[in-house]
């Protein structure tokens, strides 16, 4: 499955001198070839650039996908060729692509690829704004601008839209956990004040009780959690491996901390969906998900 | 006697002080204020909920670790042996790793899967090595242990490469928050668990310190001395990886307790058993126990894994030892 965003960040913090540059980083190692000919046989390593290409009305273009790729379903057909940290050149070449998709971290890919003569379109991600920032580049790369640039005008609208909605309704103190220990409070991983979930978080209405902490992933003690006190926590679960049947068991894990008014006023939520760790179109509906349990 | 008793008062004095120190301030009278309801006094749960865990969790591995260590490197006679040497480490790491990759999610007397697992791991790997050291033949040099250790934890860590290659990136994450160690327990579920298998082994451990003694001069000059030296060496085996699998359980691996804290102790206090088991024991929690206070506070609110502050801390100060002793 597909959080892939979470190491990718990883990634792109430590590569810091990107931090300047422009997010949706041009495609095509060699421009000469990028600009003569339409991508036929693109293959994207990346789920949010694939689900963004099924978007824009350009997924029969792609030729194969990365490991972690689930959505939309007709993506079960297309051949894998591999992920972040293990793609496997030889199957893509294979595949003779036209385009592609790669992590802006994956150096040694890339170098093969541009000495395969092959164009690449470089993913660099950050926040929100980055989202549609790279559709309407990836678009204009493919020869699909305006449907993109329809596509992400699209998305900005629909997350306006949440926001005007929740606007003047209070914004709850939020703590959005993304990674707990099964079972027990341990290596809490929660959303600090960068990165799109935090994004999304804002536009949903809610402030995010980590926001001075100017990271995508915080490791909590419990400490913490009591001592920032969050009115509402909201937890993700997502991936293969999640377990609907142990959610009411998970929730009650939280009841060890019941001077936490998210605790005590019975306002922490479970929410299950691959949606909120793929940055792509599907982060409408996470926005909306947020926006549900924040201001019900 | 007076050295025993100075670990001990260290040992004391930081279980005393560490839970009043954190990355919040908090108020010890309202801590203990019996008219505000716990579910509402904020100080309390702060002070019941999540730092007296850890720090009784940290004095737990802290010693465990520093006894496994100290009767590993006697019995294997091999000062670089530690906890991790013969593989209990790498089986309780396993252990984590599929239950994490397989989305174990169930508990057994509130303890839940993926603690069991590290314990079935570390048992595992203990038969492992229990039935090598069974079967080694007689007068057949510790070094062949020490040899199938090495090999078990190398192939142990290769399945465990092997299953985090077939992980969920989503579980990657979790894996690798298992394996960087963390005392935040959460509850005092998991301490009470972890003491079955700790008070079996301290049981181990009581009988060690004179066998410990011959046994560091040789299994034969033991053996002339009225040591049974098959027994002895499996109650110590036995002992020192059971410590080890209730610490991993309990904190995941913390590589360099186990490994600078008996030598610390002994550049401190000699060479005798006697001496340095409690020694190292109590210096153990208590170094820890500090360690751990600088994990949750240095970078607070967010948490440094304490296996990092164990080693910038620990090493430099073993260094200056070894050094100034030379």
């Amino acid at each position: 499955m597909a959080a892939a965003w979470l190491i990718c960040a990883l990634c792109v913090t430590t590569s810091s001198g990107l931090a300047g540059q422009a997010v949706a980083a041009q495609g095509g190692a060699n421009p000469a070839a990028a600009s003569a000919a339409i991508p036929r046989r693109i293959v994207s390593l990346i789920p949010a650039t694939t689900e963004m290409l099924f978007t824009m009305g350009a997924g029969d273009r792609l030729a194969g996908i990365g490991s972690y790729d689930r959505f939309p379903p007709e993506v079960e057909r297309l051949p894998r060729v591999g992920g972040l940290l293990d793609p496997s050149v030889e199957r893509i070449l294979s595949l003779r692509p036209d385009l592609v998709i790669v992590y802006d971290t994956q150096t040694e890919l890339k170098g093969q690829l541009e000495g395969a003569g092959i164009p690449i379109f470089r993913y660099v991600h950050r926040g929100l704004p980055d989202i549609t920032e790279t559709m309407r580049a990836l678009g204009n790369r493919i020869g699909a601008a305006a449907a993109a640039d329809a596509a992400a005008t699209r998305l900005e609208q629909a997350l306006a839209a949440i926001g005007t909605r929740v606007a003047g309704r209070g914004r709850p103190q939020t703590l959005l956990v993304f990674g707990r220990e099964p079972g027990t409070l341990r290596r809490i991983d929660a959303s600090g004040g960068y990165g799109f979930l935090h994004d999304l978080l804002d536009v949903a209405g809610g402030t995010n009780v980590l926001a001075d902490l100017k990271r995508q992933s915080v490791q909590l003690g419990s400490e913490t959690i009591l001592a920032r006190a969050p009115e509402v926590i909201i937890e993700l679960h997502y991936g293969a491996s999640v377990r609907t049947d142990r959610l009411d068991a998970q929730r009650l894990v939280w009841n060890a901390l019941s001077s936490v008014p998210a605790v005590r006023n019975r306002r922490v939520h479970l929410l299950v969906g691959d949606e909120f760790v793929v940055p792509g179109p599907r982060i409408v509906l996470a926005a909306e998900r947020f926006a549900k349990v924040l201001h019900p | 006697m007076v050295t025993v008793a100075a670990f001990g008062s260290l040992a004391l004095a930081a279980c005393l002080l560490a839970p009043l120190a954190g990355s919040t301030p908090i108020r010890l009278a309202v801590v203990f204020d019996r008219s505000i309801p716990f579910a509402d006094n904020v100080d309390a749960q702060i002070f019941f909920v999540a730092r007296l865990p850890r720090v009784l969790a940290a004095a737990l591995v802290g010693s465990s670790l520093a006894l496994a260590g100290v009767v590993f490197q006697a019995l294997l006679r091999n000062p670089l042996a530690s906890p991790d040497t013969l593989g209990v480490s790498a089986g309780a790491a396993l252990g984590a790793v599929l239950a994490i990759t397989f989305g174990a999610d169930f508990s057994v007397f509130g303890v839940s899967a993926i603690p069991l697992a590290t314990l079935a791991g570390s048992l595992g790997a203990l038969a492992i090595v229990y039935g090598l050291a069974a079967a080694r033949r007689r007068g057949a040099s510790t070094m062949v242990l020490l040899l199938a250790g090495v090999t078990l934890t190398t192939l142990l860590g290769a399945i465990t490469t092997f299953v985090r290659y077939l992980a969920d990136f989503t579980e990657t994450l979790q894996t690798v928050r298992w394996l960087m160690g963390s005392l935040d327990v959460g509850s005092y579920g998991p301490i009470v668990a972890a003491l079955v298998p700790l008070i079996l082994a301290g049981a181990g451990f009581a009988t060690l310190p004179r066998v410990l003694d011959l046994l560091s001069i040789g299994s034969e000059s033991a053996a002339a001395r009225g040591v049974n030296v098959a027994r002895a060496e499996k109650v110590a085996l036995a002992s020192a990886s059971l410590a080890t699998g209730a610490a991993v359980t309990l904190a995941g691996p913390l590589a360099f307790v186990g490994i600078i804290v008996p030598h610390l102790v002994r550049l401190l206090v000699g060479a005798d058993h006697r001496l340095v088991l409690p020694a190292a024991a109590l210096f153990g929690s208590a170094f820890l126990i500090a360690c751990d206070l600088v994990a949750r506070t240095a970078f607070a609110p967010a948490e440094l894994p304490v296996g990092v502050v164990t080693a910038v801390i620990g090493g430099p100060v073993f260094l200056w030892l070894l050094f100034r002793r030379q």
